[in-house]
């Protein structure tokens, strides 16, 4: 490999370790190796790093810490939270857009006779509460809407449908999948009006293969898990010590800049956008330009594919990602950019640029650079910009 | 460490195509062909100068993922070869030679290698015919993203598929939007179904005492 820097843009799909994180976590790599439930000193030892650990997850999340729950991750938490709560004959809702961690759950539920509806995204890839309100049946007993999508980053109007909820039909649950929003927007849950909420923390800073599922406490969730009396009998498992220990360093580093910090990157962002709309003829930003993610910027291209633009980033050192049919390893383009109703000339042309923490406005000044000399030479290969 | 997908001969052809048609070049062509749709993600175009019975020249534009664009280049240069391929020859290219030459490409990928050689075989067809040749019958196409005709799935049956899955296997077929399979799938049972009506005299050609 080259020495040269990489400029990296896909902090949507994973983030590097905060240093800082990653000294919190060494201790229970080496000497504190205990088992959270063993008795003795070094068992104690991980136990109090593991209620320490879901006390500053709770303060951040403003709930009970006996309403967090440590999972593997992202995707673990969300079919926790639908498994757990759904049996045969429930209706659920969720949105069409959804990370396949939800959608593909649902799915699967309603071959096992949970009945689902999926509400579609307007055109800007937000969802309408009215949709959602219409959707209710007598049997609805849990709504699925992510806060942020993976793809597009537009927010959806999850407060809105919580604060329906609460005063129109208590009873039924509420979960978001948050996993895109951890370390970037409030995760109050008391102001997002959610019963449930997942959060994964290699978005954030924090190591890969643990997430958090907070469940408030009137929940009764059902085990996915079993052989164990680990957190608190919902979730059965030896308990990632350094792992859960990393997760709440890193969503409490994240959390002490995050005003700042979203600030500076919905600067650059806007920038970004302009730029590149500006100098790169027939491109189009995908969602809405400003109900989205403060490091979110997904363009389509049109007349070129996005695996092409994907791998000649690469190339030049530049990573992002692509909701293209052919990288995405199935046949077909992103289900997220289809629902947005996006001509086929456009759509296989789209690129996610996710910013973060390590990018400054030099950086994308020469992403643009190299990406307006990468589209006008892919279109000069296409017969679609003859 | 290889973190790159794809064979070297790939990333060669990817990053400096060959012969592809510049804007604003001016290329006098006996021959256009094009196949497959924007919707499939993959469009590919080729236009072909042909002297003596032999492909002299060619250029092309593709729209396409890596692959795809590798393939044409590819393509194009295997045709060049030698002071150009004769038309016969040209016509006998099939996406395994092209895939040879690359060095191969991933599993999930090889559909994107078989346009090429339709869209030249378009472009020989659309020489002919200029040069007054009888048009031959447009072969009905099933599957639009892969070019795959009507007559393909014939001599599938033919040769003995009887599932959509083997005619996949053979033709590539449905693997680009899938749109088509239902479709294919239908045809495939309907045209099964009219082959067993008839005995296998209806379609031997021998001369047998067992033929009524």
């Amino acid at each position: 490999m080259s020495t040269k820097k990489i400029i990296y843009l896909d902090h949507a799909a994973t983030t590097p370790l905060a240093p800082e994180v990653l000294e919190r976590m060494l201790p229970y790599l080496k000497s504190d190796f205990g088992n959270a439930g063993s008795i003795h000193t070094k068992g104690q030892s991980a136990k109090n790093a593991v209620e320490s650990a879901r006390r500053k997850v709770a303060e951040i999340l403003w709930c009970e810490p006996q309403e967090i729950i440590f999972t593997s991750g992202g995707s673990e938490s969300d079919n926790l939270a639908l498994r757990g709560t759904l049996k045969k004959g429930d209706h659920l809702i969720i949105s069409a857009v959804e990370h396949p961690a939800v959608l593909q759950t649902a799915e699967a539920l309603e071959k096992e006779g949970v009945e689902l509806t999926k509400i579609p995204v307007e055109r800007n890839g937000i969802l309408k509460v009215g949709k959602v309100q219409k959707a209710i049946r007598r049997n609805t007993t849990l709504i699925s809407i992510m806060l942020a999508n993976n793809e597009i980053g537009t927010l959806q109007p999850v407060r809105e449908i919580g604060k329906f909820l609460q005063k129109n039909h208590p009873e039924i649950l509420l979960h978001t999948d948050a996993v895109q929003a951890g370390g970037i927007l409030n995760l109050d849950v008391r102001h997002l009006k959610v019963d449930l909420l997942s959060l994964s923390a290699h978005k954030f800073y924090g190591p890969k293969g643990i997430g958090v599922l907070f469940a408030k406490s009137k929940v009764k969730l059902k085990p996915q898990i079993s052989g164990g009396h680990q957190e608190n009998g919902i979730r059965a498992g030896t308990e990632n010590v350094a792992g859960i220990v990393g997760a709440a360093a890193a969503l409490d580093l994240a959390e002490k800049n995050r005003e700042k910090e979203s600030i500076r990157i919905t600067k650059l962002r806007d920038y970004f956008i302009k730029k590149v709309l500006r100098e790169i003829p027939k491109a189009q930003l995908n969602g809405d330009p400003k109900i989205r993610l403060p490091g979110n910027a997904n363009f389509s291209f049109y007349g070129v594919e996005g695996e092409s633009i994907l791998l000649r980033l690469d190339f030049t050192g530049i990573a992002a990602s692509t909701g293209s049919a052919c990288a995405s390893g199935s046949l077909e383009p992103s289900y997220v950019l289809q629902s947005l109703k996006i001509p086929h000339e456009w759509l296989h042309g789209s690129i996610r640029f996710s910013l973060g923490k390590s990018t400054g406005k030099q950086e994308l000044d020469q992403v643009v650079t190299e990406l307006k000399k990468i589209i006008r030479d892919l279109r000069e290969l296409s017969p679609l910009f003859e | 460490m290889n973190d790159w997908p794809y064979s070297e001969i790939v990333k060669k052809h990817f990053l400096h195509p060959q012969n592809f048609l510049r804007d604003g070049e001016k290329f006098t062509a006996d021959g256009v062909g094009e196949v497959g749709s924007p919707a499939c993600g993959d469009v590919m175009k080729m236009w072909i100068q042909i002297k003596n019975d032999r492909i002299t020249d060619l250029r092309w534009k593709t729209f396409g993922c890596a692959s795809a664009l590798a393939a044409t280049s590819m393509l194009s240069k295997m045709v060049l070869e030698k002071k150009g391929m004769k038309i016969a020859d040209a016509l006998k290219i099939t996406p395994k030679d092209i895939l040879k030459r690359l060095g191969g490409l991933p599993q999930n990928k090889i559909h994107c290698s078989v346009l090429g050689d339709k869209a030249l075989r378009a472009a020989i067809e659309n020489y002919r015919e200029q040069k007054g040749a009888p048009k031959k019958d447009t072969p009905k196409i099933i599957c639009s993203c892969l070019g795959v005709s009507e007559r393909e799935l014939d001599l599938a049956i033919a040769a003995g598929d009887r599932t959509f899955e083997e005619f996949q296997k053979r033709t590539k077929a449905g693997t680009g939007c899938g749109r088509c399979i239902e479709k294919i799938k239908k045809m495939l049972a309907e045209k099964i179904d009219e082959y067993s009506d008839k005995s296998c005299c209806d379609f031997c050609q021998k001369k047998c005492p067992q033929k009524k």
